[in-house]
């Protein structure tokens, strides 16, 4: 193996989730987030969670390394619930 | 319903919950340490160094049993431009003699041996239950709920990490602000012991610290770099108000953070085999929540934001878990439930993690310096490059070549104000 740049894709898969489908642990508002123009989240999710597309903040959990900072810098609240993936689900890490 | 009662939960198997479920379960004491993930340590990211004397207090020869990475022997300090790197390398073989100062460690592991030591110990482990509530009674904490489940004990003791929403749940805080953390992103990069000993200079078992600065594009934050066995963790930290105040995504800047040639060259030829995102508590002291207690509930760790970053010095584990003992010490103290939290800031004070605290209280003043993270590097780099080049060409004089370097990235002025800062903050 060499080293190389890898893309938000290759590094999430590196990682080993359980994804507990139909359950998102985080709720996100579409609507206050199409109002907020700061929109931290799209460039601190160290997992590319928020991505914008068409002018609009979508949210996917799938990938969520469960780290908090989107509940953090969110000053708009447009993150109206933050948890953590019910038991057993969500990432495992091995190395870390 | 009272046989059921536990003296003590503790709601997370980090360093911080184990420290305290450890000293209770050998205590005698009838304790339930829950955990989120499907074993411990599976939900944790550290950088991840542990300094050696916060088991010497838990147990003595308590660090012999754990699963230690290297011990590190060089600490490094490395000064980046964008292909350049002036790096500072401590050497020293026989740092903390009698106990090593520290290792360098995978959580993973390392929560895991600690997890298991409190069942042989006599306590009770539980991975893979979430603890999403808790239960109050006359006002007090009585014991928490997970799912339709309810547990009960005397006291809870909180050591949920960074985000700690029992402590929110609790009353106790609020959020943790955004200038108050930092978000970290680290990889993982597989690479052969003789390889990694013959890059660090390092023989097998020792290992090398190395922290980073100017390679955060000008955002307050830094690099670390461990060698562990059979692996690096690289890792960056930013602080996130700054990061979101630009364009580029943190993990591009991680990504070639990991490119520069300096780096590349130490983990050529590996395999990254993980990829982590964690918010750290930043800001030291200040950032400690002001209320740690109430009536049957403690908080402990992360969780209470203890933290200390010099720039050189990183820590967490360690005073999470003093933080934990600490607990435990007050909650076998105590003659009564009431007495718990007072006991255990008494605890704090004594086993010294406040006055470490307030040693660095106003240290991360000096991160409001912004040149800190991009012009003092760069100067440093250029210094370097002229200071070494000769290419037959006439040099300039020293002092006046190295003004010129100087000038080019801050004025007088701004030297005097930033030393000013510099000064007080130390």
């Amino acid at each position: 193996m060499t080293i190389k740049k890898l893309s938000p894709e290759e590094l999430l898969a590196l990682d080993k989730f359980s994804i507990d489908e139909g359950h998102p642990h985080i709720l996100v508002d579409k609507a206050i987030c199409a109002k907020c123009t700061a929109r931290p989240c799209l460039i601190v999710c160290p997992a590319r969670c928020y991505r914008q597309k068409d002018g609009q903040v979508n949210f996917e959990y799938a990938g969520c390394l469960e780290c908090g900072t989107c509940r953090v810098v969110c000053k708009d609240k447009g993150v109206t619930s933050w948890n953590y993936p019910g038991a057993t689900y969500g990432v495992t890490f091995r190395t870390s | 319903m009272a046989d059921d009662k536990f003296d003590a939960i503790v709601v997370g198997a980090g360093p911080a919950g184990s420290a305290c479920a450890y000293t209770l379960a050998k205590a005698g004491k009838n304790v339930l340490l829950l955990e989120r993930g499907n074993s411990a340590g599976s939900k944790n990211v550290s950088g991840g160094r542990l300094y050696t004397y916060a088991l010497e207090l838990v147990e003595r020869g308590l660090y012999e049993r754990a699963p230690l990475q290297r011990k590190i022997v060089r600490e490094q300090v490395m000064l980046l431009n964008e292909r350049g790197a002036t790096t500072v390398d401590y050497f020293n073989p026989a740092f903390g003699e009698q106990v090593p100062q520290s290792y360098s460690v995978v959580r993973a592991a390392l929560d895991e041996w600690f997890a298991a030591e409190v069942e042989s110990a006599g306590g009770m482990v539980a991975c893979g239950v979430l603890v999403d509530g808790l239960v109050e009674q006359n006002g007090k904490i009585v014991g928490i709920k997970s799912g339709d489940e309810e547990m009960l004990a005397d006291v809870v003791v909180a050591a949920d990490g960074v985000n700690s929403l029992l402590g929110q749940k609790a009353g106790l805080f609020p959020d943790a602000s955004s200038h108050a953390v930092g978000v970290g992103l680290k990889e993982t990069i597989e690479l052969p012991d003789s390889v990694i000993n013959a890059r660090f200079g390092v023989k097998d078992g020792e290992g090398a610290a190395r922290v980073a600065i100017g390679c955060t594009e000008g955002i307050s934050g830094g690099a670390f770099m461990y060698t562990n066995q059979g692996s690096i963790s690289l890792g960056i930290v930013f602080n996130p108000e700054q990061a979101a105040k630009q364009q580029r995504h943190i993990q591009d800047i991680f990504e070639d953070f990991k490119m520069h040639p300096a780096i590349q060259a130490l983990i050529d030829g590996g395999t990254s085999v993980e990829y982590g995102g964690h918010l750290v508590p930043e800001i030291g002291y200040h950032g400690i929540h002001k209320r740690l207690y109430r009536e049957g509930m403690l908080v402990v760790g992360d969780a209470a934001q203890f933290g200390i970053n010099t720039g050189l010095i990183i820590r967490g584990m360690d005073l999470a878990i003093v933080s934990g003992l600490a607990a435990a010490r007050a909650i076998l103290n105590a003659s009564s439930v009431a007495e718990t939290g007072p006991l255990y800031m008494k605890q704090l004070e004594e086993l010294l993690l406040l006055a470490n605290q307030r040693a660095y209280q106003n240290f991360h003043n000096i991160f409001e310096i912004s040149r800190i993270f991009s012009g003092y590097p760069q100067l440093a780099n250029d210094a370097m490059q002229f200071m070494f080049t000769v290419d037959g060409k006439v040099p300039k004089p020293m002092i006046k070549g190295l003004l010129g370097v100087v000038k080019k990235h801050a004025s007088f002025g701004q030297l005097a104000a930033d030393g000013w800062k510099a000064f007080r903050s130390l």
